[in-house]
């Protein structure tokens, strides 16, 4: 029976960090829907941290996102990592999103879990780049927070009480994150919510053994597996992996939501529940050079030298 | 709709505030820049400027006249135990508290690691907008659904991994609330004429906000100084090894420089991040910027391109550094760069006696 409960909070990005020639236009700006989609990676090493201490210490690990259908492509690299559950948020009313309104869902998704001893997330998103979600997710459920955690020093697990409806009390995380030259340590009581940097670890890779398993055994089982989390009848499925033995080898709870499953205030969601608007947006385009090329020579370099010492640009 | 600027008015305007950000009774230089802007965008709107200044003891007391020296009007001055070290939980309800009570239109954070834990959950708390990372904010205007704002903050940031600089606005909540990236915004010159008032705010922490303990502070002596330099020598992935970073090295030692690097070599293992350049590091204007092997994408460009001057150096004559440049040498930075140093070492010499060329090898 593990006794950590965490919840994991991801999000599918445009591949921003890589942009290849074919998604320039030819006015030297990005076309975006032609942008590969990843699994934003700060996001990754915050699921590694909480694969980590599941195996460390045994924990229930589910894995969130809001999106539309298609963001349950990282779901699915999530349990081919090792997560237990996940839960697609979407719905046309979580649209246009800001990083206010798009903490509201989440931070009722975590309490329709029922809560957790630990929330993980990335610290930033590689399309935003805000750092915001993460810290109003927190404030929303009432947790403290620790946002750029680089290590995860300690976590002890609550203790949980036999009686009062098993209450939960008493853990606590400790955890290091970057400042600015140098750290920090801090110590919250359980729950918290945690952000997590690129420092943090290297994620694992899925593994294969899983990625196997719910293929092979998704074929015989359930032929539709990946169509299930799309299904607008249900909003939760359990999905039991067969090996080829028929014996079940792996169950992975699969749940999606809208905003009346999230008993939402439609008001505070997607665009409406959104204070920021977005004016205007500038493709950054890649000015007409206009350097004054320079001989590779000892006289060029000589010369260009001389005029910098001369106009007191180089002392 | 939430009501603009809320509804208690204990201000007659409602005015522009840096929340300040201090450690040791020094405050952040993003701090200090931001009352300069905080100024200007003050002055448009004909309201003051107010500073929120937290902390424990005389350290953080004796830092109000500066911040009034630098352009606030009103210092908020919350003096308590619990603020002693910057930490989420107290500071977002004192922060929280005092934007209720005294409603001003703009409230502005470094986007430090600090500002970026603080601003988030003060905004979730207030339910208002908040941009994150500026690099510019002016006062506009703006019509939408036949309604027509005035006197709007413009929130200008890069996104989309600073492909696209996008202009935000929060037209309908107050206060308008946004991080500033570091090195962006000027440093306003201190006046010590200038007059300010000192308001003691009262704070008391719920216990709740107590339960989150720093166990240790770490802050390493700041080696690199990048943003105070004259000269910025920065190598990339056209360095091609750690012994090619030592060219690089040794070129902004002979002149006086200081090292960076694009992310790339920082990801390489050649020099520490510290020396990182760009949007996941340090921005910087520097006189001169010589960029060793940098293809010059656009994370890179947003740290560098204010330099005064900017000498790229790349066997790539389409790299993109080229565009942003105004010198550039086509060619191997190996050869180049011993070039550069030898041009250095004797016009140095020729033109002033008192260096010494052979002191700086």
């Amino acid at each position: 029976m593990p006794q950590l409960r965490i919840v994991v909070l991801v999000k599918q990005v445009p591949d921003t960090a890589n942009v290849t020639g074919e998604a320039m236009k030819e006015d030297g700006t990005i076309n975006r829907a032609a942008l590969p989609t990843v699994f934003n990676p700060e996001d990754l090493n915050a699921l590694e941290e909480a694969l980590k201490l599941k195996d460390r210490l045994g924990a229930r690990v589910t894995v969130a996102t809001m999106g539309p259908p298609a963001a349950a492509q990282v779901l699915r690299e999530s349990l081919y990592r090792g997560a237990d559950e996940v839960v697609l948020l979407t719905d046309k009313a979580f649209a246009g999103a800001d990083t206010l309104a798009t903490s509201y869902a989440l931070s009722l998704a975590v309490r329709k879990l029922g809560g957790a001893d630990l929330v993980l997330c990335g610290r930033q998103a590689i399309d935003g780049d805000t750092a915001q979600v993460g810290p109003q997710t927190a404030e929303k459920l009432g947790y403290p927070q620790i946002t750029c955690v680089s290590r995860i020093d300690e976590v002890r697990p609550p203790v949980v009480a036999a009686v009062s409806g098993g209450r939960r009390a008493g853990g606590h995380v400790t955890a290091t994150r970057s400042i600015e030259g140098g750290f920090e340590t801090l110590t919250s009581p359980l729950p918290c919510l945690l952000t997590v940097t690129g420092e943090a670890n290297e994620p694992r890779p899925p593994s294969v053994k899983l990625v196997m398993t719910y293929k092979n055994a998704a074929a015989e089982a359930l032929p539709d597996y990946d169509d299930s989390y799309l299904d607008p009848e249900s909003d939760e499925a359990e999905v039991c992996m067969l090996d080829r033995h028929g014996r079940p080898v792996c169950r992975a709870k699969v749940l999606q939501w809208d905003h009346v499953a999230l008993e939402a205030d439609r008001e505070s969601l997607g665009l409406r529940g959104s204070p920021t608007r977005v004016k205007e947006i500038e493709s950054v385009v890649l000015a007409q050079s206009e350097a004054r090329m320079v001989e590779p020579s000892e006289a060029g370099v000589n010369e260009l030298v001389h005029e910098l010492i001369e106009e007191h640009i180089l002392g | 709709m939430d009501s603009l600027a809320g509804g208690a008015k204990t201000a007659s305007r409602h005015d522009v505030w840096v929340v300040v950000e201090q450690h040791d009774g020094v405050a952040a230089e993003v701090s200090l820049e931001l009352l300069g802007r905080a100024r200007e965008l003050a002055h448009r709107l004909g309201v003051g400027v107010g500073a929120v200044l937290a902390g424990a003891g005389e350290a953080a007391k004796a830092l109000a006249p500066a911040l009034v020296a630098r352009g606030a009007d009103t210092v908020y001055l919350a003096d308590h135990e619990a603020l002693a070290d910057y930490l989420a939980l107290p500071y977002a309800r004192l922060v929280a508290g005092l934007i209720r009570a005294h409603t001003p239109q703009i409230v502005l954070y470094g986007a430090t690691t600090t500002g970026r834990d603080l601003a988030p959950r003060v905004a979730s708390a207030l339910r208002t907008g908040l941009t994150a990372d500026c690099t510019d904010l002016r006062i506009g205007d703006h019509s939408m659904k036949d309604m027509e704002y005035t006197d709007l903050l413009y929130q200008v940031r890069p996104a989309f991994g600073g492909n696209i600089i996008a202009t935000i606005i929060s037209p309908e909540h107050r206060p308008q609330m946004a991080t500033v990236r570091e090195g962006v915004m000027v440093m306003p010159a201190a006046d010590p004429e200038r007059s300010g008032e000192v308001v003691t705010v009262d704070f008391a922490p719920d216990p709740a906000d107590l339960a989150v303990r720093l166990v240790r502070r770490v802050q390493e002596e700041k080696r690199v100084d990048l943003k105070g330099a004259r000269v910025v020598v920065s190598g990339g992935v056209g360095v091609g090894s750690r012994e090619g970073f030592a060219l690089v090295e040794e070129l902004a030692r002979t002149l006086g420089g200081v090292v960076g690097a694009s992310r790339a070599a920082v990801d390489a293992g050649w020099v520490a991040h510290d020396h990182q350049v760009g949007q996941t590091g340090t921005t910087v204007r520097p006189k001169l910027y010589i960029a060793c092997g940098i293809s010059g994408s656009v994370q890179h460009r947003a740290g560098m391109d204010q330099s005064a001057r900017i000498l790229a150096i790349n066997s790539d004559p389409g790299a993109p550094i080229f565009s942003v440049a105004h010198y550039g040498i086509v060619g191997d930075l190996h050869k180049v760069i011993p070039l550069l140093i030898r041009a250095y070492r004797t016009k140095g010499a020729a033109g002033d006696g008192a260096a010494a060329p052979g002191g700086a090898s």
